[in-house]
């Protein structure tokens, strides 16, 4: 009776000890969530969010204290993959908040001043330019979030929207009646 | 006999070539203008290297190829280019691409070319350049460029496929190409083995073709051509597919992602070869090509068109009949209607079929799938189609990638078969492009995120680095006082006469930088005391004037100043 108290506590003591082992061996830095999420928004960075960027705002669901429908720049689509990775059901934009075609910046150069102000607010340092120089868009990397459009001072600076053309044009879901019109 | 492999599927469609076939080849009439498209080709489109008004000769580069994959583009005859703006092009968007308008003169005058006779003399690295630069891209209707697939190690490659298949309905284009020009194709395939290393060269030709299989038969033999196969293959639809013709004459499958260069097998097709050995041994770009007029035209036929001749104006010559309403480029199973007639000819354009309601009714509405599984029994590359239909159709599109949507071709065999009359190819090529679009923008977000992350990052340490000189700076200063209570200054007469170097090697760098500042201090005493103030001889009476009251206020702002700072050490001194 003595000797099965002692095998047992002898076998806790070593998985304990394997399990604190482990735990320190494996430790995840983080909350793996806020990654996934990360990984489906859309890293505008715009903030139309609420919050200043996406990795906060993923942070933010991962926590439970943001829905998941805030997201324009995602779509409806990166709705329904968020509401997948959560496990939660779809939940469409609420009031004003709509998605919006997809835009890149363009900054007017015959009244940019070259105060460097678009260029601080860029989250991705998608504007090239020095103080007193004139600035440009490096639309290539512009995300389309807008945050530099405010700062400007002469209101120099335009979202263009990205037109369709031969390279990403996309072949269209086929709209075929089902049944011949009566 | 060679033993030929099967392909999986395959269908039997009527063949509709005999009404093109009949007739030689035609050189078609200089047309009244050419629009010439500078993206015919797959990867960047070239850049244009002239300017409207500029006369240009024929074959003279007028779209230079840009970035690794890219095609140079031509100019066709000679004449004037009168515009370079964006027009309707042979796309299935019908949105307009930028194009070169060229009116011809009508002298067809060539540019310097540089033929050469010897191409085995010349280096492998220039040979594809030439390439490059004539333009030359696969004809068979991919359309992408020659010289990068012309590219293998020693001992890579065994065989070299020319596709003389020609399944497609209709598309007579290479049959009467390989009739009337073997022994050129065939002098360009010794210069594609030569360039791929590759052992063998087999020819598949469909056997609804046997005058092409007997001329290039006899040109091998005329030729003395070694290792250098013709092989008659079955007539089914698609085996002119690159993988379905590798997969017969070699029983290799290659399957999606996989270049078929890393099984040892390279595929090119027949008109292709012919227009490497126009570009390499002639000097001659790529600026024509066979185009098979057919459909709802009174004579169909094949003509050698220049590039951007405008359908409608090459169409007329095969007498097109009052009750066309459109055009196909390509064959009727994977070709695609053209948005207007005004395009030009691009260099993938094989095939141009009037369309009438005889020959193509409407489609007939399409009714629900019922899971008949035809289309499973015809599909060459072996997948499920229905499975394909009904994830596309839903969108699921992880689903339809797990079921290899991209091992499809897109060739049309299971729309063909469907009694339910569903357009599945349309169902697929969405989800194709949708899942090629999310990959872009996934690629897009990441590209975001990391320069985000990066912007964050380096904020951080410019702070750091900020707040690191201020304690750097605010801990000097304090040392700096600590040491003047300490030790004082040495005399100022003494000072100026301390150099770097009597400064002690040995003292403390505070202490060396307090001896150079004092040392600078008294070198500009000495220095004015040196310097005279100048022009101040033969003055007139009025500049002495001025100067002693320049003087007088001086004085005054000096007395003042004193005054206010004994007032302030006063003050201070009472709190």
């Amino acid at each position: 009776m003595f000797s099965a108290l002692l095998v047992m506590a002898a076998i806790a003591i070593a998985l304990g000890a394997v399990l604190g082992f482990a735990a320190i061996k494996f430790h995840v830095e983080g909350n793996p969530l806020v990654e996934k999420i990360d990984a489906v928004l859309p890293q505008t960075q715009c903030g139309q969010c609420g919050y200043p960027g996406c990795k906060p705002y993923a942070t933010a669901i991962a926590e439970g204290a943001a829905d998941i429908n805030l997201c324009p720049p995602g779509g409806e689509e990166g709705i329904h993959k968020l509401a997948d990775l959560l496990g939660v059901d779809f939940k469409p934009f609420g009031g004003d908040t709509a998605p919006k075609p997809k835009a890149v910046a363009f900054i007017d150069e015959n009244n940019c001043i070259g105060c460097t102000l678009c260029i601080q607010a860029c989250p991705v340092d998608a504007i090239a330019g020095a103080a007193k120089q004139m600035h440009t868009i490096i639309a290539a990397e512009c995300t389309g979030c807008e945050l530099c459009v405010a700062p400007c001072p002469v209101d120099c600076i335009d979202m263009v929207e990205i037109e369709e053309n031969i390279s990403n044009w996309k072949w269209k879901y086929p709209v075929y009646p089902l049944r011949p019109a009566a | 006999m060679r033993s030929l492999f099967k392909f999986h599927g395959g269908i039997h469609p009527a063949s509709n070539k005999a009404q093109s076939n009949q007739k030689p080849i035609t050189q078609a009439a200089l047309p009244s203008r050419l629009v010439i498209p500078l993206h015919q080709h797959v990867g960047n489109s070239a850049k244009p290297i002239v300017e409207a008004g500029q006369h240009v000769l024929k074959g003279q580069i007028i779209g230079a190829p840009e970035g690794h994959v890219s095609s140079a583009v031509h100019a066709p005859t000679s004449g004037l280019i009168t515009a370079i703006d964006m027009q309707k092009v042979a796309h299935p968007s019908a949105i307009p691409d930028l194009c070169i308008t060229l009116i011809p003169d009508g002298n067809d005058e060539w540019i310097a070319r540089e033929p050469c006779d010897d191409w085995q003399a010349v280096a492998h690295t220039d040979l594809r350049h030439r390439l490059r630069d004539a333009g030359v891209v696969g004809l068979g209707g991919a359309a992408f460029p020659s010289d990068m697939k012309l590219y293998s190690h020693k001992h890579q490659i065994k065989t070299l496929v020319l596709n003389g298949a020609e399944c497609e309905p209709y598309i007579t284009c290479d049959d009467l190409l390989m009739r009337e020009r073997a022994a050129e194709i065939l002098q360009g395939a010794e210069i594609m083995r030569a360039l791929l290393y590759a052992e063998e060269v087999l020819i598949g030709i469909e056997d609804n073709k046997p005058e092409a299989i007997a001329a290039m038969r006899s040109a091998i033999l005329d030729g003395k051509h070694q290792n250098m196969e013709v092989v008659s293959v079955p007539t089914i639809y698609p085996g002119g597919g690159a993988k379905q013709l590798i997969r017969v004459l070699t029983g290799i499958e290659v399957a999606a992602g996989v270049r078929s260069t890393n099984l040892g097998v390279q595929c090119f097709n027949v008109g292709t070869a012919y227009s490497t050995w126009r570009a390499i041994r002639h000097g001659e770009a790529l600026i024509s090509r066979i185009v098979t007029v057919t459909g709802n035209v009174g004579q169909p036929q094949n003509f050698e068109a220049l590039l951007g001749t405008p359908v409608n104006e090459l169409v007329a010559q095969a007498g097109p009949l009052p009750d066309t309403h459109g055009y196909i480029m390509g064959g009727p199973m994977m070709g695609i209607r053209l948005p207007s007639a005004e395009v030009g000819v691009i260099k993938a354009t094989n095939c141009l079929i009037a369309m009438s309601d005889k020959l193509f009714p409407p489609a007939l509405p399409a009714l629900p799938c019922i899971r008949c599984t035809r289309c499973v029994d015809v599909c060459p590359a072996e997948l499920q189609p229905q499975e394909l239909f009904w994830f596309a159709q839903s969108k699921n599109l992880l689903k339809a990638q797990e079921y290899h949507l991209f091992d499809c071709i897109e060739c049309g065999a299971c729309s063909y078969v469907c009694p339910s009359n569903i357009p599945l190819v349309e169902y697929y090529r969405f989800a194709k492009s949708e899942i090629w679009a999310q990959e872009t923008s996934k690629k897009a977000a990441d590209a975001a995120r990391e320069r985000h992350e990066y912007r964050e990052l380096r904020i951080e340490r410019e702070k750091q680095e900020k707040a690191d000189k201020l304690a750097a700076k605010e801990k000097a200063a304090l040392e700096a006082k600590a040491l003047k209570s300490a030790a004082p200054l040495p005399p100022a007469g003494e000072g100026a006469n301390v150099s770097l170097c009597d400064a002690p090697v040995d003292a403390d760098p505070e202490n060396t930088m307090q001896l150079k500042i004092q040392a600078a201090i008294d070198h500009a005493k000495q220095q004015a005391a040196v310097s005279k103030p100048e022009n101040t001889e033969h003055l007139t009476p009025q500049q002495q004037a001025e100067i002693a009251m320049i003087e007088a206020r001086r004085a005054r702002i000096r007395e003042l100043a004193l005054s206010s700072a004994d007032e302030h050490t006063d003050g201070h001194g009472n709190t």
